[in-house]
């Protein structure tokens, strides 16, 4: 017979400290150094990791509860909607660009964030930041299954979905998400935390998934909405844990703040950089535009960025070094970005295309002043070529960022008709840059950035040796399939075979 | 002083929340996104587990809150009964 055990229940404290806390134990047949041998070479000081908090002191039975609860409502929307061939309530299957874009680009960054949290977990001595970084490396994988199943469902249907993982590995716009998680796994765990956790995850992760989410919906795209919400009810934990952690590393010793400085610095420019794709995306590819890439960044960048900044200033930080060249760039990045598209859509898992009139009315009317005076005046140049039956195509090889890996087409802070070049020498060889930022970056360590894969330089190497058929075979590119205009693709003839003409802008 | 906010997803599940919020914060600024709803509020915010309680007409854990967050700024202090988001300038 059960007997009733009267069951004290444990306040939120005390759950936390018995469930967490109290799992650490003092090792006796390993030194500590032996363990965590990582820990001491950046030079960061810790003197008590019991300092560390979770602020939402959650523990990992309450964790699996709450996740398990998300998967059931992921899996409920994603079935109705493949069942109820979701697909056909995009406002126009322009939208599917930036889906591509992220298929193929962030959500291998999500596989790399859960590799990383399951490193540093393991590298950190502290019973705190083991288990928030154990739940966050759960996190992210599972972000990065739910984004693919999800985008599975237009794989069915449409091109440029296929084979996303070579494309992760080998195409050349998706080495700059690539490189930036490849650097920050190749850091040590410190420089991870601030790297993906404090200067992506609290700094810049609501630039993109926030408007990319609300993107969805305006533009009726249920299954990225909720995968989109599904990954972005985990980031408010992951952010919360960012800010903890440069807390914490900053209290611990005042000899940490220059480290730490230097890595908000470096992550922060190559966070920006990286984004410059979602800034396309918000002025260019949602059909139905949510907001312009210059009004996400006013509410989560100045407003938002500012009131951190301003907070953490009490521990002698600053805000980051490259922040007032983030901000000269903000009315230019892209336009710039969108014409580097459009002329290498040739080479692109996704279709870019030349803005409508409709579009282009937009457009100024959210950068008065710039888009009328420097990039409407190409934008109906392309148009003209177009019409004209001599499209502008851009068969040269784009010059790519030693840091960022971008092509260098951005302009300089100060002179919007001058394109922005930096080099240095370094071991005779020269190193190419897109600013003073990602120059700065490559000159803390040299060493580091010239081992870069460079997608341009394995073009000319084995299997591809220069030439173009064989690197679109060698990427899984389908030719007339996957890349070029819009206008002339298979996913618009499709789309509107299957369901009729798409709204407009206005 | 700053701004905090915390954005919940628009749902049977958080309408509750959000009129518990509004009681709790009379001068935080709801703003109805599709999909989304984002509240901000000078300085600090705070989510009482009594009022939501109140709205919902069961008990509540404040943890609950996890499913249908989208994003939050500020520090977070949490216990029991309420949840605080705040900018120390
Ligand atoms: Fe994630
Ligand atoms: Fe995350
Ligand atoms: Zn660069």
């Amino acid at each position: 017979m059960d007997m009733k055990v009267a069951k004290k229940k444990l306040g939120l404290k005390e759950k936390y400290r018995t469930m967490t806390r109290d799992l650490g134990w003092e090792p006796s047949y390993h030194s500590k150094d032996e363990l965590f041998p990582y820990v001491g070479y950046e030079g960061i000081k810790i003197h008590d990791w019991d300092k560390w908090e979770d602020p939402f002191r959650l523990t990992m039975d309450a964790y699996w509860k709450y996740q398990a609860e998300k998967e059931r409502k992921f899996y409920a929307i994603i079935d109705a909607h493949a069942q109820n061939n979701g697909h056909l309530n995009l406002t126009d299957a322009r939208y599917l660009s930036a889906l591509k874009i992220f298929l193929q680009a962030i959500s291998p960054g999500e596989y790399a964030a859960h590799r990383g949290f399951a490193r540093v977990g393991r590298e950190f001595p502290g019973v705190g930041p083991q288990v928030a970084c154990q739940m966050q490396a759960i996190d992210e994988i599972r972000h990065a299954q739910t984004q693919v199943h999800a985008m599975s469902n237009y794989n069915r249907y449409y091109n440029g979905f296929h084979a996303f993982a070579d494309q992760r590995d080998r195409i050349w716009y998706t080495s700059v998400a690539r490189s930036f998680f490849d650097d920050s796994m190749s850091a040590g765990p410190f420089e991870f935390m601030i790297a993906i956790g404090f200067s992506f995850e609290y700094v810049l992760t609501n630039l993109l998934f926030v408007p990319f989410m609300s993107g969805a919906a305006y533009n009726g795209d249920m299954a990225t909405v909720t995968f989109g919400f599904s990954a972005q009810s985990d980031e408010a934990r992951h952010m919360t844990l960012g800010l903890e952690v440069i807390k914490f590393i900053l209290e611990q010793d005042p000899d940490n703040l220059p480290i730490v400085q230097n890595w908000i610095d470096k992550w922060f420019w190559r966070g920006f950089r990286v984004l410059g794709l979602v800034s396309t995306m918000m002025d260019y590819m949602l059909p139905k535009r949510v907001m312009s890439w210059r009004e996400a960044w006013e509410i989560y960048g100045v407003e938002n960025g500012g009131a951190l900044f301003k907070d953490l200033a009490r521990y002698g930080i600053t805000p980051p070094k490259g922040w007032d060249d983030a901000g000269k760039a903000i009315d230019h990045m892209s336009h710039q970005f969108m014409l580097g598209l459009y002329q290498w859509s040739f080479g692109t898992a996704f279709h870019a295309w030349i803005p409508s009139d409709d579009d282009m009315r937009w457009l100024s009317a959210k950068y008065p002043d710039t888009f009328d005076t420097y990039y409407r005046p190409r934008w109906e140049h392309i148009k003209k070529m177009a019409a004209a039956g001599t499209p502008f195509k851009n068969y040269g090889l784009a010059k790519l960022c030693q840091t960022c890996q971008l092509p260098c087409v951005f302009t300089e802070p100060d002179d919007p008709t001058l394109t922005c070049h930096r080099e240095t020498d370094y071991k005779e060889h020269k190193y190419h840059f897109c600013s003073d930022g990602c120059q700065h970056v490559f000159e803390n360590e040299p060493e580091k950035y010239i081992q870069a894969w460079l997608p341009m330089p394995q073009l000319f190497q084995d299997p591809v040796n220069g030439d173009l058929g064989e690197w679109m075979k060698w990427v899984s590119l389908l030719d007339g399939k996957d890349n070029g205009d819009y206008a002339d693709s298979e996913d618009k003839k499709n789309f509107e075979v299957w369901r009729g003409l798409a709204t407009t802008n206005q | 002083m700053s701004t905090v906010f915390i954005a919940l997803q628009a749902n049977e599940e958080t309408r509750p929340i959000i009129e518990a919020i509004e009681i709790d914060n009379p001068a935080a600024v709801v703003n109805r996104q599709p999909a989304m709803v984002k509240i901000d509020a000078e300085g600090s915010l705070v989510i009482r587990k009594a009022t939501i309680e109140e709205q919902l007409g069961r008990s509540f854990d404040l943890q609950e809150l996890h499913i249908n967050l989208i994003t939050l700024t500020g520090h977070v202090e949490e216990d029991d009964d309420s949840l605080t988001l705040s900018w120390n300038s």
